[in-house]
């Protein structure tokens, strides 16, 4: 597991997770190997009327993440994550980018099999 | 943080006059006015505008008449019958215009422009009672429910950033979009009933919806002097759903000379009404203690 | 003619004006309930339904084998109901405004129309009255998709024998009502004389002016509020066809479900006479006489 999507309220390692994907502010994705890391920003998802969870899945594809940490996801978006085969992490609201990347390469963390969240739009 | 919605499946049972009075009587809270389409609770709690916001949704299209070679593609393809031919071209009624980009996507001329839609404004304000969150949709304009969500965010984050443990919800009638978004993340939802045909059978489908989204349910009999017979039969629904029936609150003039006055029927503590509506938010208080 | 019944606020009386319009009306009659997400029509008419039927939007399936991943469908949808997620196509039908748009544009014709459920239209008849309803599918999101099923319906209807219709709207100002009132000849708009019935009325006015159509006001529960209303439907030229007034007996009636122009002689004069209104709205309002005016 290389590249990591985590929703993030700023571009670096230290901003805080932002709870939500589909309404996120944007993605840091790390590359586990290198620590290096992109910001991608989500404000075209968050113009949508609906399908914002959709359009940020499609949006962490693109960007060749393998996993996602967040803090909750909806039904349809968790749909289209695992369709595509991204793992994903759940209940990582709470702490920075960086934590919540620890928390993941100790091992201490659990793939969701379930969104955790009932959908919004 | 705990959030509670008041509904009613149909509409005119006495749900924004309660959730008012509700306001009063609540500590420590943000409300919240989620019927987008009609508001009526800033009647009440006369709020005083400290921010606002215009909302953004969506797109519709728009032709631009220079270019327009009448060639009549786009009205062809519009399934939504928004499309007309005027004497200078084509035109796209905005109000029919579903805003889904086919018509855009097909013209041959590229004479078709996709623009952002302003469908309304939403505030941050302030009360009597507290804060509130609120807006206002153009009329006419479509309600996905996204405006509900952008505010329920913003009234979680103010409740936050204050300290304080609850949003409280005056939801919006009907099963559709805005009142399943208004659902999402609730604790408990509240619908408020009164004893009539109508009453009985929107507070089914209401109750079913819930069930559908997994929210705590629970019932006010309002008006339940019009029709004692078919308040008990609510009551015996109820029993059977296991869904809590909070009160039997009596048809009440009163309530509409206090809406009269900008006020809520708790501010006139003298009412016989006003006695049963404390006792009524005791027990949603203690409920969603339950609730955990 | 097609007559709409609407309100900006819920429970002020649209049904209880349209069930009794319906029930006086001298005319052939299909009495129709829009009201897709709460109807409640067929409780006062008491319709003996004599149809059911499905009614479905049309949703894009997608054969795999033809398709080549090129993404056109996922980058037109503006509702995410079809989107290309590396190399596949996800569909969420639940989604789709069913605009057709990625089955025209598919360069491979991989997309082919599939149907998804919206609701249950119910046909029947009430004594002589024919009725129409619609009952959106409970977790059903959107109205406005099957209410046009339920027009297209009610069209059909009336061009296998010309009627008139009376259809029952769904409260608010947003799509769902607008919907109702758009393809109609003329709106009625219910009210109440209260600060929130005013409110409301105000903007359901402002929603329905710019469609152009003949508007009048019934002021229910007349009595029972401010000067308010009665002064702004005189500043916008707004007649006021007819008023109920504020009644507990006539409250207590409509909760027994009865229909209260049936209560007694004097309120079934009050629809006649707003029957004769709405004719006469209707043909001043029509462009000729205006002409003539």
């Amino acid at each position: 597991m290389r590249k990591i999507a985590v929703t993030s309220e700023g571009p670096g390692l230290d901003d805080r997770v932002d709870p939500r994907f589909g309404r996120t502010a944007g993605f840091v994705i790390v590359d586990l190997e290198t620590m290096e890391t992109r910001y991608i920003d989500n404000g075209r998802s968050q113009i949508m009327a609906q399908g914002a969870g959709i359009q940020a899945a499609q949006l962490i594809v693109q960007a060749g993440a393998e996993c996602l940490l967040t803090g909750y996801v909806g039904p349809k978006a968790f749909q289209a994550l695992t369709a595509v085969g991204i793992q994903i992490v759940q209940d990582l609201d709470g702490m920075t980018v960086r934590e919540a990347l620890e928390r993941f390469k100790s091992g201490s963390v659990r793939v969701a099999d379930g969104p955790n969240r009932e959908g919004g739009k | 943080m705990r959030e509670i919605v008041i509904i009613s499946g149909k509409g005119g049972t006495g749900k924004t006059s309660l959730t008012g009075a509700f306001a009063h009587l609540a500590a420590n809270k943000v409300v919240c006015d989620l019927d987008v389409d009609a508001p009526d609770l800033h009647l009440l709690l006369r709020p005083v505008r400290e921010r606002e916001e215009r909302f953004l949704s969506g797109y519709e299209a728009r032709i631009d008449g220079e270019r327009c070679t009448g060639c009549g593609v786009c009205a062809s393809l519009c399934r939504f019958d928004a499309i007309r031919e005027g004497e200078r071209g084509y035109t796209v009624d905005p109000i029919r215009c579903e805003g889904c980009k086919v018509c855009v996507a097909f013209c041959p001329a590229e004479a078709i422009r996709f623009e952002l839609r302003h469908c309304g404004h939403w505030y941050v304000s302030s009360t009597r009672f507290g804060p509130m969150v609120h807006a206002q949709l153009f009329p006419g304009a479509e309600n996905s429910g996204r405006l509900v969500m952008v505010l329920k965010q913003q009234a979680r984050e103010l409740a936050t950033a204050k300290g304080l443990d609850l949003v409280l919800c005056d939801g919006a009638p009907g099963i559709g979009c805005p009142v399943i978004s208004s659902l999402s993340g609730t604790h408990l939802a509240v619908a408020v009933t009164e004893p009539t045909p109508s009453g009985r059978h929107d507070l089914e489908r209401v109750a079913d919806l819930c069930r559908h989204f997994q929210v705590a349910f629970a019932v006010i009999i309002n008006k339940h002097d019009l029709n004692q017979d078919e308040a008990s039969r609510i009551e015996a629904y109820c029993r059977e759903r296991d869904y809590p029936v909070l009160a039997r609150l009596p048809h009440d003039p009163i309530i509409t000379r206090a809406m009269i006055q900008g006020l809520v029927v708790t501010e006139l503590p003298e009412a016989a009404f006003s006695r049963e509506l404390t006792s009524t938010w005791a027990r949603i208080e203690a409920l969603m203690n339950g609730i955990g | 003619m097609i007559v709409s019944v609407a309100s900006g606020k819920g429970g002020t009386g649209k049904t209880t004006v349209a069930a009794s319009l319906a029930t006086i009306w001298d005319r052939p009659l299909v009495a129709v309930d829009l009201d897709v997400e709460e109807p409640n029509l067929h409780l006062f008419l008491r319709p003996n339904l004599e149809e059911s039927e499905a009614a479905h939007m049309e949703v894009p399936v997608v054969d795999a084998s033809r398709c080549t991943f090129c993404g056109a469908c996922s980058e037109l949808c503006q509702f995410k109901a079809i989107c290309a997620m590396g190399k596949l196509i996800l569909t969420f039908p639940e989604m789709c405004h069913g605009c057709g748009g990625c089955i025209a544009l598919c360069p491979e014709k991989a997309l082919s129309p599939g149907t998804r459920e919206l609701g249950e239209i119910n046909r029947g008849r009430a004594g002589t009255i024919g009725f129409l309803m619609g009952r959106l599918r409970v977790g059903e999101a959107m109205s406005p998709p099957f209410m046009r099923l339920v027009k297209a319906k009610l069209n059909e209807m009336i061009a296998q024998s010309a009627r008139d219709a009376i259809i029952d709207a769904p409260p608010g100002v947003s799509c769902p009502a607008v919907n109702a009132v758009i393809d109609t000849d003329l709106i009625l708009l219910v009210t109440e004389p209260t600060p929130f019935g005013f409110y409301d009325f105000r903007l359901a006015w402002e929603a329905f002016s710019p469609l152009g159509k003949p508007m009048g006001a019934v002021v229910n529960r007349a009595g029972l509020g401010t000067d308010d209303l009665y002064r702004f439907c005189r500043d916008k030229g707004l007649p006021i066809l007819t008023e109920i007034p504020f009644d507990r007996a006539i409250a207590e009636a409509y909760a027994r479900g009865r229909v209260i122009a049936e209560v007694s002689p004097r309120l079934k004069e009050t629809f006649v006479s707003l029957r004769d209104e709405i004719r006469d709205l209707a043909e001043r309002s029509r462009p000729g006489e205006a002409a003539h005016a």
